[in-house]
């Protein structure tokens, strides 16, 4: 492939679009047939590969699995927590698991490296990374990261950010820094704005004692950047399975994407049971933290457009145009639009829809939560 | 131990146990913690710079960085979550359930880098064509093997702490093998001689005169590799996604850091103190099996084996 793509850009397009047919590929025209199991002869045992240690960011599996709502629709899921050097769609890929969650650039990245995997569920509707820096800094929008310092983690979590300051045309006046896994070198002043998850680095700031004031920072106290706002915001959590297992296993995958939905109502309904569910699966966690995340992470799913896990094609759209501006391996490469397929959540959202349940969360709004020092 | 009539542990260990090994174990700590603070107060007033540069100093002298050590530890009396058990119980019950994983690879460990000793030591040609790869596994770094490891059990439906246990032998056996093959290989070419002409067997040969002359050695590599198994469990953890473990609260607590570094600094002195536990215990263990005199010669010969376990 790399030698392929030295020797010419048509060649590469070409070849990528070969590659990228047969990997992200499969058909998608077949519905996944009505096969509403009522009672269960058997289990069928399938595995789901986080990106993390257990975290609010995966609370609607967590709930679906601990209020038996995967039995119900007879599965056994194993949840595969995350850890460093793990990454899921690669799991995914070498079968050690049947679902896997992965931000889509990254998957389309590992998509283009040969990996067989298909989106099948859009889970979160909204990009969850912001650029925060001290409202004393005057830093309102990207055009204000001009002559600053600022930082990114890098390790493909950094094109939001590339993207938005290419767009604004900055590519030269801006310092990027590394920026470590703390908010302390925003905090230390050693760069002006910070990369950071609504649903983690945030709440760490303002779990943190300012030391001027003696007190927790407040978000008056703070800017911040959305990339949402921007423009340049790229698709982040979806659930992801191997085309090839996909093909014959259509009916598991509609019962995991139904039964997991459920539990993302379940958590958006039963906000304090399901931060229970969550804190149940890891001892290390704090609680005020869990719930600051479970909040942001249902504002990063609700209101769902087309209904929980139902691709919002613009947005798809942005994330690919992003994807194939901002990464170098996926320069150039034609993405096609079956890289994913909306007929399992869609199948998955109308059985739920019919039962009653709300799967859009139109009116759904954040509560408040109350932050404590250290996230406790 | 001091209470043992034993006139030889005493004059070979004068101070173990004894109130002045107490004092000298304080006394260090204590040097530690000034040493800590007083970077942090001369580093606030030279205003977090390196004097006369503009460089900043590593690590920044503050609290967020470096936590006061009365904070470290009154952290530790704190739940790391409102209502929940204080820091230490979550700490102490990690450390417990990473110290069984290193236990369980460090019986493996030992029992086959034993083996691969006995082994070298009665065959030259398994110690020629094999010893170099023994000495190569070593240098690959466990951060390579453990995504493999932990693919390869997963896919073998092993339970996950298996895979942190195989990580943790990987680091154990190396240092038995070489100990065990140096060990074997001691007692006097008179003794020998003296089996000879007794007609013992190569059997009898191994276990009456080789092993019990190797047990010191043996010992003295079970120490480093205490440590190392627990360093191996710890660091096994990570890439296992382990829903329990120090690995486990060392990568929660680094997520932590911005808003509560105390719990990562109280993180790190629990993998300390379990690696100090499991040393300690394997070297009451000697104490039990090997005789003083034979301990003894091997500190003589070799003084930088017995503390280079905790360099592991």
């Amino acid at each position: 492939m790399t030698t392929w793509r030295r020797s010419g850009r048509w060649f590469a397009v070409l070849a990528a679009t070969v590659v990228l047919a047969a990997a992200c590929g499969g058909d998608d025209t077949e519905g996944a047939g009505d096969t509403t199991a009522t009672e269960c002869d058997s289990l069928d045992e399938v595995r789901l590969q986080l990106q993390w240690v257990a975290q609010s960011q995966f609370a609607g599996y967590f709930a679906a699995l601990d209020e038996g709502m995967y039995e119900d629709e007879c599965l056994d899921v194993t949840i595969l927590e995350g850890a460093v050097d793990i990454v899921p769609q690669q799991v995914l890929a070498t079968g050690g698991a049947e679902f896997a969650l992965a931000w889509v650039p990254k998957a389309l990245v590992s998509c283009q490296a040969g990996a067989d995997i298909v989106n099948i569920a859009q889970v979160f509707e909204r990009s969850g990374t912001l650029m925060v820096s001290f409202a004393d800094s005057g830093i309102t929008s990207v055009e204000d990261f001009a002559g600053r310092n600022v930082g990114n983690w890098g390790f493909g979590n950094e094109f939001e950010l590339t993207a938005a300051i290419a767009e604004a045309g900055l590519t030269d006046s801006v310092t990027l820094v590394a920026q470590d896994f703390t908010m302390n070198a925003l905090l230390n002043g050693e760069i002006d704005v910070a990369e950071a998850m609504t649903y983690n680095e945030y709440a760490q700031v303002l779990e943190a004692v300012n030391p001027d004031t003696g007190e927790l920072y407040q978000p008056e106290e703070l800017n911040v950047v959305d990339f949402n706002d921007v423009g340049t915001a790229m698709l982040q959590d979806a659930v992801w399975a191997e085309a090839a297992w996909l093909a014959d296993n259509e009916d598991i995958a509609e019962r995991f994407l139904r039964a997991s939905f459920r539990g993302w109502v379940f958590c958006r309904d039963n906000f304090d049971a399901c931060v229970e569910h969550v804190l149940n699966n890891g001892s290390t966690l704090g609680e005020s933290h869990q719930r600051w995340q479970l909040n942001e992470i249902n504002a990063l799913i609700w209101p769902a457009t087309n209904g929980i896990g139902v691709m919002n094609v613009p947005l798809w759209d942005q994330t690919v145009d992003v994807a194939t501006s901002q990464i170098p391996d996926l320069a150039g490469v034609d993405i096609g639009p079956d890289a994913y397929r909306t007929d399992l959540a869609e199948a998955a959202t109308a059985a739920l829809e019919e039962e009653g349940l709300d799967v859009t969360g139109e009116g759904w709004e954040r509560i408040d939560v109350e932050l404590v020092e250290g996230g406790a | 131990m001091a209470t043992t009539p034993r006139p030889s542990t005493q004059r070979l260990w004068p101070r173990r146990g004894s109130l002045g090994g107490v004092a000298a174990v304080v006394g260090t700590l204590v040097i530690l913690v000034v040493l800590w603070e007083g970077y942090k107060v001369l580093g606030k007033a030279a205003g977090g710079l390196v004097p006369f540069t503009e460089m900043r100093l590593r690590p920044p002298p503050d609290d967020r960085s470096m936590p006061h050590v009365w904070d470290i530890v009154s952290a530790m009396f704190e739940p790391a979550r409102r209502r929940g058990e204080p820091l230490f119980t979550v700490l102490g019950s990690a450390a417990l359930f990473t110290l069984r994983e290193a236990f369980a690879g460090f019986v493996v460990g030992g029992l086959g880098g034993f083996g691969l000793g006995v082994w070298f030591v009665r065959s030259r040609l398994a110690e020629r064509a094999l010893l170099p790869y023994v000495v190569a596994s070593q240098t690959v770094p466990i951060l390579a093997i453990a995504p493999m490891v932990v693919i390869w059990g997963g896919r073998a439906g092993l339970p996950q702490w298996t895979a942190v246990a195989i990580i943790a032998a990987y680091l154990t056996f190396y240092p038995v093998t070489i100990n065990t093959l140096r060990g074997l290989r001691s007692p006097a070419a008179t003794a020998t001689e003296l089996m000879r002409s007794y007609a013992a067997t190569d059997r009898q040969r191994l276990w009456k005169l080789q092993v019990p002359a190797a047990l010191p050695y043996i010992f003295t590599a079970l120490k480093i590799s205490a440590a190392a198994s627990v360093v191996g469990a710890i660091v096994g953890e990570l890439p296992t996604g382990a829903s329990d473990g120090l690995g486990r609260a060392l990568l929660s607590y680094s997520q932590q850091f911005t808003a509560a570094p105390e719990r990562l600094y109280a993180t790190v002195v629990f993998c300390g103190l379990a690696g100090i536990t499991f040393v300690a215990a394997v070297s009451l263990l000697e104490r039990r099996l090997v005789n003083p005199g034979a301990r003894q010669r091997i500190e003589a010969e070799a003084p930088g084996l017995m503390v280079a376990g905790a360099q592991a």
